[in-house]
């Protein structure tokens, strides 16, 4: 039994130590946002905020996260109230097939979270990891402007989780 | 959508609604439905369903329901049928949903693939719910016994002069719109539309960007346990040898199936079923059989293999003469899709019913191949799309169903999530064929172009289930299904040779397509087909042309082409690049041009691009790109635009690094590291796309008209750079700097 914080919340998880966050995640805890895109930390799309660093949870495995606040694009807002990246990306409507989205918005965030106003060359090395197939970079990208923008007028930090038990 | 079920049958039919579904009640299903007689024929897949209840469903409460049979693949289509629909019907967009590819349910509308859903689905449903529309005035008028002229419909109810209303669900009766769709629906005027041609947000992109459920790898059936494959080594390995007994033991295993080569575990959870499977790769022993062909001497093996000839266009004007003739040949290799996700699929075997969740292209015709694999009855067996990561064509999404569909038909009862490997995709995918295309023409003495060979080699582009032996899990299971003979896809719309026959009109020409039946390594249908390459082929082959009559790119092309859509979108992306005769690129940078009508048939396609080449690594970088589109009337002008961009940044990512790798016995390239694809760095600066609206005119396509036009482009950007032609795909940085060394 191991004990995992994930946005906010604080889980007792019946898997063995060296099981990867994200099959914790979806498995788990039946979250969705993470993607299974390679399960070799190759191409981002399982990518989550731990203690506000990008993290790629398909090769973090659960021993290495004791103690540990775990953000998943779940943990930023929801669908009736979008956090300032998650809107972002709906105005942009950057997506297409939207499979490594979450990713991309876990990495952007971690970004904005630390760097307010960074350069589209900040941008583009900071995303450098996460693959996308469809050809969305464009709209990725400005995305990810318009969410820095949004930020601006709002609060960055994660949506308020309410307390921790 | 967790549901196992969105909409079930049984829904459908108790519904409460007051129609009936047509194919629910005679038990047959939407394909099964006979054509009306006469000609001419309804309007896009109405033509093979013509029940206008196969695809529009009104409830008594004035809910309506929209049916389609082809897959949203992340091309937004769902949100474009929405708006035809809300349009035609005169609802608000938000009244109503659509219902996409579900053997329970919807038409069979055969693949969602070549471009083809605006045009198959989308004029059906366009001209169905015109028809729709006038069978509810028609009601409205007998009731309130007005003539129907003196009736309009506003925001779901038909409307009386004095102000009475009759609301959609009020008027559908009984089996009123189980009537035969009429060939000549009369459809809204373009000029009066409020929902078609807006850019309408899509439908799914807020779950997707919030951890909604959005893709079968988020299904969760109760009871479900997870299925991973251990997939031979190599196309043709023999298991030779496997002890699963300590592996069976291990904790939260349920199951080793072992099925002649089909070899799988299962377990309660993921990563227990990833340790199992690791564990029974490690303890199988394979015979392999080194059976590639060189990689390094690919095109020289294609074109050695036999082939059928065909000539498939042939114009001859012995007045024209050449007076100066190039030559060239330009190759492709094998090319992955790439999903971003690999391929997954969920399958349940309950009183001996097969219900399969898959992002598979084609729902009827994967049945077909599980039900033969099963030796099922097909009315036994239910496929039901749920979106999954983009395929770009014939990915693992088929074999993935069949490899679950043969593990719960194992399992009865259980519910069995199949997710296929990063190394599995990779290895396994059908691949995009590889290519080889030899061009030679002439310059008369005004510097036209007066004769044109064309000459493309290729395997089929679609290796498609329909039959089970296009399977893997019934390739390797004990008593295996044989892979069909492979056939070319039939012109106009073509597969080796689709685009093959030049856009442009020549005086002389001659087009010849070798269809290479043996396949050395697996392949399918990938975006475009074969247009990719033909189209990099004659545009890079006109550019060629264009050097040697030392004639402006642009103006080039446009001395040999008569049709006035093309001719316009060339025109546009021109201007918009601020393209210029004669004119001067900066240093170490490239202007490249190229146009296409894909499949010479559906949308047209111009794109402009700069492309700078660092001189010292040979590094290329697309910096900006222009595009031009025609796809007949625009529903959604962003999704539109959604497609090109991507086309744009895909085919870029394809035309500069991709190729598969192998040695003599196995697959070699089976993850991004040993595949590279497009990253940030090399995104461009900008992308504009600028569409060229033709109200009123039949819907075209979008999804692969900018895959060619985009490498070409590209090609002949590096070629403005450098100097140097390259004709070997993909342009990698070492083939850039080796030519610019040479």
């Amino acid at each position: 039994m191991m004990i995992l914080k994930v946005n906010g919340l604080t889980h007792q998880v019946d898997a063995e130590a060296d099981t990867p966050l994200l099959y914790v995640l979806r498995d788990d805890l039946k979250l969705n946002a993470a993607k299974f895109g390679c399960g070799l930390g190759q191409c981002g799309s399982c990518t989550v905020i731990v203690d506000g660093k990008a993290v790629l949870s398909c090769v973090t495995p659960l021993v290495l996260l004791e103690g540990k606040q775990v953000t998943t694009l779940e943990g930023l807002g929801t669908i009736s109230e979008p956090a300032p990246i998650q809107r972002a990306f709906m105005e942009e409507q950057a997506a297409q097939c939207g499979y490594c989205i979450a990713g991309m918005m876990m990495r952007a965030q971690a970004l904005l979270q630390k760097n307010s106003k960074p350069t589209d060359e900040e941008i583009r090395a900071e995303l450098q990891p996460n693959l996308c197939r469809c050809g969305t970079h464009m709209r990725i990208l400005r995305a990810v402007r318009r969410a820095a923008r949004l930020m601006d007028t709002a609060d960055a930090s994660p949506a308020n989780h309410g307390s921790t038990p | 959508m967790n549901a196992p079920v969105i909409l079930d049958r049984r829904r459908v039919l108790a519904g409460g609604g007051a129609l009936i579904v047509s194919f629910s009640l005679t038990g047959a299903f939407a394909q099964d439905q006979a054509a009306p007689a006469a000609a001419p024929k309804p309007a896009g897949s109405l033509a093979t369903t013509p029940y206008l209840d196969s695809w529009i469903r009104i409830d008594a409460d004035g809910s309506i329901t929209v049916f389609t049979g082809k897959a949203e693949l992340g091309q937004g289509f769902k949100t474009a049928f929405q708006q035809i629909a809300a349009e035609e019907l005169d609802v608000a967009f938000t009244s109503l949903k659509v219902v996409t590819a579900d053997t329970g349910l919807t038409a069979n509308e055969g693949y969602t693939s070549g471009s083809h859903s605006m045009q198959d689905s989308g004029t059906a449903i366009q001209s169905a719910a015109a028809q729709v529309r006038a069978l509810l005035i028609a009601e409205a008028a007998k009731r309130l016994e007005l003539p129907v002229e003196d009736l309009r419909t506003e925001d779901g109810a038909v409307v009386s002069p004095d102000g009475r209303r009759l609301g959609y669900g009020e008027l559908v009766a009984a089996d009123m719109l189980h009537a035969q769709a009429q060939a000549n629906a009369k459809l809204k005027d373009p000029s009066t539309f409020k929902v078609m041609g807006q850019p309408l947000p899509r439908v799914d992109i807020p779950a997707k960007v919030t951890g909604g459920a959005a893709y079968a790898q988020d299904m969760r059936l109760p009871g479900m346990v997870h299925a991973r494959i251990v997939r031979p080594p190599s196309y043709g390995a023999q298991l030779a040898d496997c002890d699963t007994s300590a592996i069976e033991k291990m904790p939260g295993v349920v199951k080793v199936v072992r099925d002649g080569n089909f070899l799988a575990v299962v377990a309660v959870k993921e990563f227990l079923a990833i340790k199992a499977m690791n564990a029974v790769a490690a303890a199988a022993k394979w015979k392999e059989t080194a059976g590639l062909p060189k990689q390094d001497d690919l095109a020289d093996v294609l074109v050695k293999l036999p082939s059928q000839d065909s000539t498939i266009f042939e114009r001859s004007n012995p007045s024209a003469v050449g007076r100066r003739t190039i030559e060239a040949t330009y190759t492709r290799p094998y090319q992955s899709h790439g999903s971003i996700g690999p391929s997954c699929a969920v399958a349940q075997f309950s009183d001996g019913a097969m219900t399969v969740w898959t992002h598979t292209q084609g729902v009827y015709p994967d049945r077909a191949g599980i039900a033969q694999m099963l030796k099922m009855q097909p009315s036994s067996v239910r496929l039901i799309h749920v979106e999954g990561s983009g395929c770009y064509g014939h990915n693992g999404a088929d074999d993935a169903a069949a490899d679950a569909a043969f593990i719960a038909h194992a399992m009865p009862g259980t519910p069995v999530r199949v997710q296929w490997m990063r190394e599995q995709e990779h290895a396994w995918e059908p691949y995009g064929p590889a290519m080889v295309t030899k061009l030679k023409a002439s310059l008369d003495e005004a510097g036209r172009i007066a004769d044109w060979n064309f000459e493309v080699w290729s395997n089929t582009h679609s290796m498609r289930p329909g039959g089970a032996g296009c399977m893997l899990a019934a390739q390797h299971m004990a008593q295996p299904i044989a892979v069909p003979a492979p056939k070319p896809i039939p012109l106009p719309e073509g597969g080796g040779d689709r685009n093959a026959i030049p856009i442009y009109t020549f005086p002389n020409a001659h087009v010849v397509h070798h269809f290479i039946p043996a396949m050395p390594l697996r392949i399918s249908a990938m975006r475009a087909l074969g247009a990719y390459h033909n189209v990099f082929s004659i545009e890079s082959f006109m550019d060629e042309l264009a050097l040697a009559a030392e004639a402006d790119p642009v103006e080039f092309r446009l001395m040999h082409l008569d049709d006035q859509r093309g001719r316009d979108v060339i025109e546009k992306a021109a201007l918009g690049f601020g393209w210029q005769k004669g004119q001067k690129p900066p240093q170490d940078r490239g202007f490249g041009f190229a146009f296409a009508r894909y499949k010479n048939l559906a949308a047209y396609c111009a794109v402009a691009s700069e492309v700078e080449v660092d001189r010292e690594t040979g590094r290329p970088r697309l910096v900006r790109a222009i595009a031009a589109v025609d796809s007949g009337q625009v529903v959604n002008p962003d999704g539109l635009i959604n497609q090109i961009e991507g086309a744009i940044v895909q085919s870029a990512s394809w035309t500069l690094y991709e190729s598969v790798t192998f040695d003599d016995t196995r697959i070699t390239s089976i993850d991004w590291q040993t595949y590279p694809i497009l990253r940030f760095d090399a995104v461009p600066d900008s992308i504009e796309v600028h569409i060229i609206n033709r109200p009123g005119l039949p819907f075209l396509g979008s999804g692969e008209t900018g895959q060619g036009p985009a490498a070409a482009s590209i090609a002949n950007a590096i070629a403005d750079a450098t100097g140097k032609r390259l004709r070997n795909l993909p342009l990698t940085r070492k083939r850039i700097k080796d030519a610019i060394d040479a």
